[in-house]
């Protein structure tokens, strides 16, 4: 194992707050990673089986993971302080045969100024036959400043025979706009699950475009997403599957929406072969006035039941 | 312990409930039954503050609640079992068992209160309150919710309506221990002989009115009487 610290920058107290908020750093430290602060690379390890280098073309990192490696955990946290920085970043995992891993990415803005800080993270994951990988994303905003706090990630997943791939993306707090863009090609035999969780308040945006091709037989998607819209957010949720092969897919959207909020979901889903199965499912709605008369008698104020089934939903 | 004084409810010129006084004493097993439309289900939601009345006073332990909210009702003792259990999405049967307990309760705890209604806690416990569950595990964790906040004043509203025959033969042992298990005054809406037959009184409704109200055995011969057997669900072999 060996450890580089690319840059001699120690973490603050600000950073260590925001890697807490999308991760945590004990866990970090364990295995494989890469911090990424304000555009530059700050602190990196790799290990026997999981490499990272740096790409020499573009901003970003490629991480290699040799094939048959299990149950690893590769952490590539993103973290942005300076106020009014754009930071873009290519970083595109090879993921070995029949290896086995987790990914945790995510961005922490920490915005104190006027000007805008944007992180678009155009993340590529190339699996290879039989590969299983978990990939959690988390993001997260925070700051006194009314510069905006901004992120666009793009996640392509390439999925050869056999392989799989489990992504959980989650935009709880503080992220004023965001356009977040999955695509999958999907090879017999595999399957893809995604579910998304996004809260947004004040005069958000949040846009999830899904984008999934079943090229091969047998391939199967569920994407889920669950979303709270509240004050004056806006909320679109796209998403495209096409089954071009005997193939299941299922997405389902389900919004709580408050105030003056408003959710669109635009579900299509295409058939272009005969064994394609389809389903999409989507819901928008207020919270049911059943649900918190049921926690008010159990003791709880209508602002607690609330809060505690907007909780719950979005677990 | 619960007072009601006069109390009137009407929608679209129907009055569905006239005029009902009534006094509860403390620590009693009290059903309610009376045909449909009779106006049992308003009258409990009243109790609780579901529904407000267009007249009249809830008092309780002295105090006028009639313009107190569920949850400072629910804080002052008095607990609530719907009809049809409310289902949630992401909400566990833990999540809803320490929230009705009002205190951190450990998984153990939790597990003990489903075992005391019948569940087999550990499978239980972890489970989300959604559509998953069947309609007699639903009932289960809803009592479960409400004999946990050990109320002065516990309301069931028709706990047998909405499951099978079967569940409900389980359930009905449950509510036969249940005035172990539940501390306080239980007011419970039921149409089954066999919980008429455990409670210390009866109410007997109809159309928004209170008939009668006696011991089981009395109210039982009067129904019968009066034709409104239909109401009651008599057990085979009981005379």
């Amino acid at each position: 194992m060996s450890e580089t610290i690319l840059k001699d920058k120690l973490l603050n107290n600000v950073d260590e707050g925001l890697l807490g908020e999308i991760s945590d750093l004990e866990q970090i430290k364990q295995g494989a990673y890469n911090i990424r602060k304000n555009g530059q690379g700050i602190e990196r390890k790799v290990t026997e089986n999981i490499n990272i280098i740096t790409k020499k073309d573009k901003p970003g990192i490629n991480i290699y993971v040799k094939e048959n490696t299990k149950f690893e955990i590769v952490h590539i946290p993103v973290i942005i302080t300076e106020s009014g920085l754009n930071d873009l970043v290519y970083n595109d995992f090879y993921i070995g045969k029949n290896a086995n891993v987790i990914i945790i990415a995510g961005c922490g803005i920490h915005n104190d100024h006027h000007k805008d800080s944007q992180h678009d993270g155009i993340h590529r994951f190339f699996l290879e036959e039989g590969a299983k990988v978990k990939y959690i994303e988390k993001h997260y905003g925070e700051g006194k400043g009314d510069g905006k706090k901004i992120l666009n990630p793009v996640t392509e997943v390439y999925l050869k025979k056999g392989s799989s791939m489990e992504m959980e993306s989650s935009q709880i707090k503080g992220v004023d706009s965001t356009i977040r863009e999955t695509i999958g090609r999907q090879e017999e035999d595999t399957n893809f699950v995604v579910s998304e969780k996004i809260m947004t308040h004040g005069n958000q945006f949040a846009k999830t475009i899904f984008d999934v091709e079943l090229n091969g037989k047998n391939a199967s998607t569920h994407v889920t997403s669950r979303s709270v819209a509240t004050d004056n957010s806006e909320q679109y949720f796209i998403s495209k599957i096409y089954g071009n092969e005997k193939s299941f897919a299922h997405s389902e959207c389900d919004a709580i929406i408050k105030d003056n909020a408003k959710v669109t979901a635009t579900p299509e889903i295409t058939a272009n072969n005969v064994d394609a199965n389809l389903i999409h499912e989507a819901a928008i709605g207020k919270i049911a006035g059943e649900q918190l008369t049921k926690l008010m008698t159990l003791g709880l104020s209508e602002k607690e039941a609330e809060e505690e089934i907007i909780k719950g939903f979005l677990r | 312990m619960l007072e009601l004084k006069d109390i009137c409810f009407a929608r679209e010129n129907k009055k569905i409930l006239d005029n009902i006084n009534l006094k509860i004493d403390t620590n009693k097993f009290i059903a309610i039954t009376g045909p449909n439309g009779s106006g049992k289900s308003t009258l409990v939601k009243i109790i609780m503050g579901i529904e407000k009345p267009d007249s009249g006073k809830v008092i309780l332990d002295g105090k006028d609640i009639t313009n107190l909210s569920i949850d400072k009702r629910a804080k002052l003792g008095i607990g609530f079992a719907f009809q049809q259990p409310v289902k949630f999405k992401g909400i566990t049967v833990y999540d809803l068992l320490k929230i009705a307990s009002e205190k951190e309760i450990n998984k153990k705890e939790a597990c003990e209160i489903l075992s005391q209604v019948g569940l087999c806690a550990k499978e239980y416990v972890d489970r989300e309150v959604n559509g998953s569950l069947s309609g007699g595990e639903l009932k289960r964790i809803e009592i479960a919710t409400v004999a946990v906040r050990k109320s002065k004043l516990t309301i069931f509203d028709e706990p047998e309506a909405g499951i099978d025959l079967w569940s409900f033969n389980n359930l009905i042992e449950v509510f036969e221990k249940m005035r172990n298990l539940i501390q306080g005054t239980t007011l419970i809406i039921s149409h089954q002989e066999r919980i008429l037959n455990i409670a210390d009184e009866v109410i007997l409704m109809k159309q928004g009115k209170i008939e009668e109200i006696g011991e089981s055995k009395e109210i039982l011969e009067k129904t019968i009487k009066s034709n409104a057997k239909c109401c009651v669900i008599r057990e085979e072999g009981v005379n």
